[in-house]
C-alpha cells in the first residue's frame, strides 16, 4: 500500500478500502449513527495521547514507590486510575510483575486484545498470525526474535487474553537506574517491555 | 471445530516482524475506520463477524480491512444500510477523488461515545452464587461443540490445568442455542504447564495462563507438578 500522504499535487487513485470507508462513514453520518467530530477526536486521541507513555508512567511510579507497586499488583485497574488512565479495552487491568525468576509475556491468540488505556492501539506484529500462533507454543523462540534471550532457569509465563481482563507487564527495573528520577525512568519503560517481549531499556542505551 | 482466527499453536506462520517506528495508523482510512467502529459502539462491533470472514480472506487482509468487512456486514445484517447504497456511494467516491465524507455533529451521540470510551465501567457483574472452582483446583478444559463464536481456544481443549485466580462473574460471550438469556458466569485464570499443552515439543520451564468461563471447565483428577 502507498505510504505517500503528500499526494496533494499528484493524486493517485485511492485504494478500495479507503473508498469503501469514505462511503461507510458518509452513510453512517447521514443516518445519524455516528458523529463526525467524535471520529476526528478518536483518531487524534489514539495518535497523540493514548499510548505507551501512559503505561510507562505507571511502571516508573511502581519502580520508585513501593506502596504504589503493591497497590498496582493488588488491583491494577484502581492503581492505574490513580494516574488518570482507564476506559475502553482496559476496564479491568491486571498487572504482571517480571522478576529474575519469572518472565511474563502477553498475547491474544483469538484476536488482538490489548490494554488500550495504558499502551494505546497494538502494533501490527501483535495482531499478526505469527505472533498469535507461536507465542503460546514457543515463547522463548519468539522472544529471541525480539533480541531477548532468557536463562534456562527463568520460568516463561505466557498470558493469553481471552476474556474481559487486559494484562500489562511490569518489567524489572534496569540495573544502573538507581539515581534516575521518576520521569527519566518512564523513558526506560518501552511498549515492548510492557507487553513482555523485551526488557526495559538499560540507562546505558539512553542518550 | 475451530475457525481460522483460533491461531494458538498453529504451525507455519514464520517469524514475527516488528516494524520500526510504526505509526498508529498507516493510512488515513485506517484511522477513520477505527473511529467509525469504536463510535458505532457495542451494538455494531461483532467479533463473530470478523471471525466469519472467509478463511483465505481473513489471512490475507489487514486488521482494519477486517474491521471494514465486519462493520459492513453487521450494518447490512441489521438493516441500517443496503449493499446497493454502499456500492453506489463507493462508486461515487471512486469517480470523485477530491470528495470528502458527509459531516454532521451530534452532541448527544458524541457525549455517549466519550463516556463509553474514557469512563471507567467495570465489566464485572454481581455474583449471585458461589464459584464452582477455587484456586488450586485441577480442571480440564472441555471440548465443546459451539454454534460459532467462542472464547475457548482449541489448543487448551482436553488439557488439564490448575485454577490460579477467580476473577468474578462476567457476561458470557459465546454463541449458543437460543442465544438470549445465557446468564453471566464466573471467569477463572487457569494455569497450564507447557508440557501438558505441547507434550514433547514444549519448551522447557514454561506455563500458560488463560482466562476461562466456568462452563469451559470440568473438574479433573489431581495433576502433579503444577503450583
Amino acid at each position: 500500500m502507498s505510504k505517500d500522504h503528500g499526494g496533494d499535487h499528484h493524486p493517485e487513485p485511492e485504494p478500495y478500502p479507503a473508498l469503501r470507508t469514505k462511503a461507510l462513514e458518509s452513510l453512517l453520518v447521514e443516518k445519524g449513527l455516528v458523529s463526525s467530530d467524535v471520529i476526528d477526536e478518536l483518531v487524534r486521541s489514539y495518535e497523540e495521547d493514548i499510548g505507551p507513555l501512559n503505561g510507562a508512567k505507571v511502571v516508573a511510579r511502581a519502580w520508585v514507590n513501593e506502596s504504589y507497586r503493591l497497590r498496582l499488583l493488588e488491583d491494577g485497574t484502581d492503581a492505574i486510575a490513580e494516574l488518570g488512565f482507564g476506559g475502553a479495552e482496559g476496564a479491568e487491568i491486571v498487572v504482571l510483575e517480571n522478576t529474575p525468576q519469572v518472565h511474563n509475556v502477553v498475547v491474544c491468540t483469538l484476536c488482538s486484545c490489548y490494554p488500550w488505556p495504558v499502551l494505546g492501539l497494538p502494533p501490527t506484529w501483535y495482531k499478526s498470525a505469527a505472533y498469535r500462533s507461536r507465542t503460546v507454543m514457543e515463547p522463548r523462540s519468539v522472544l529471541r526474535e525480539f533480541g531477548l534471550e532468557l536463562g534456562e532457569k527463568v520460568e516463561v509465563r505466557v498470558w493469553d487474553s481471552t476474556a474481559d481482563i487486559r494484562y500489562l507487564v511490569l518489567p524489572e527495573r534496569p540495573e544502573g537506574s538507581e539515581a534516575m528520577s521518576e520521569s527519566e525512568l518512564a523513558g526506560l519503560a518501552t511498549r515492548d517491555s510492557m507487553i513482555g517481549v523485551q526488557k526495559a531499556k538499560s540507562p546505558a542505551t539512553v542518550g | 471445530m475451530s475457525g481460522v482466527h483460533d491461531m494458538g499453536g498453529v504451525h507455519g506462520f514464520g517469524p514475527v516482524e516488528p516494524e520500526e517506528n510504526e505509526p498508529v495508523f498507516h493510512e488515513e482510512w485506517e484511522g477513520r475506520m477505527f473511529g467509525l467502529m469504536v463510535s458505532a459502539g457495542r451494538d455494531y462491533f461483532s467479533r463473530a463477524a470478523i471471525e466469519s470472514i472467509e478463511p483465505t480472506t481473513y489471512l490475507s487482509s489487514s486488521y482494519y480491512e477486517k474491521w471494514l468487512m465486519a462493520l459492513e456486514k453487521v450494518m447490512v445484517a441489521k438493516g441500517v444500510l443496503s449493499p446497493d447504497e454502499l456500492e453506489g456511494r463507493t462508486g461515487y467516491f471512486a469517480s470523485n477523488p477530491g470528495a470528502v465524507p458527509s459531516k454532521k455533529e451530534d452532541p448527544k451521540l458524541a457525549s455517549r461515545v466519550r463516556s463509553g470510551m474514557y469512563r471507567q465501567r467495570r465489566p464485572r457483574r454481581e455474583a449471585t452464587g458461589s464459584s464452582k472452582f477455587k484456586p488450586g483446583d485441577t480442571v480440564r478444559a472441555r471440548d465443546i461443540e459451539t454454534m460459532g463464536h467462542t472464547r475457548l481456544p482449541d489448543y487448551v481443549r482436553r488439557r488439564r490445568g490448575v485454577v490460579d485466580r477467580v476473577y468474578g462473574v462476567y457476561d458470557f460471550p459465546d454463541a449458543v442455542h437460543g442465544s438470549d438469556g445465557v446468564p453471566p458466569q464466573y471467569v477463572y485464570n487457569v494455569r497450564f504447564l507447557a508440557s501438558e499443552l505441547w507434550r514433547e515439543s514444549a519448551e522447557p520451564g514454561g506455563s500458560l495462563h488463560i482466562d476461562m468461563w466456568e462452563s469451559y471447565l470440568e473438574p479433573a483428577g489431581r495433576l502433579e507438578g503444577v503450583s
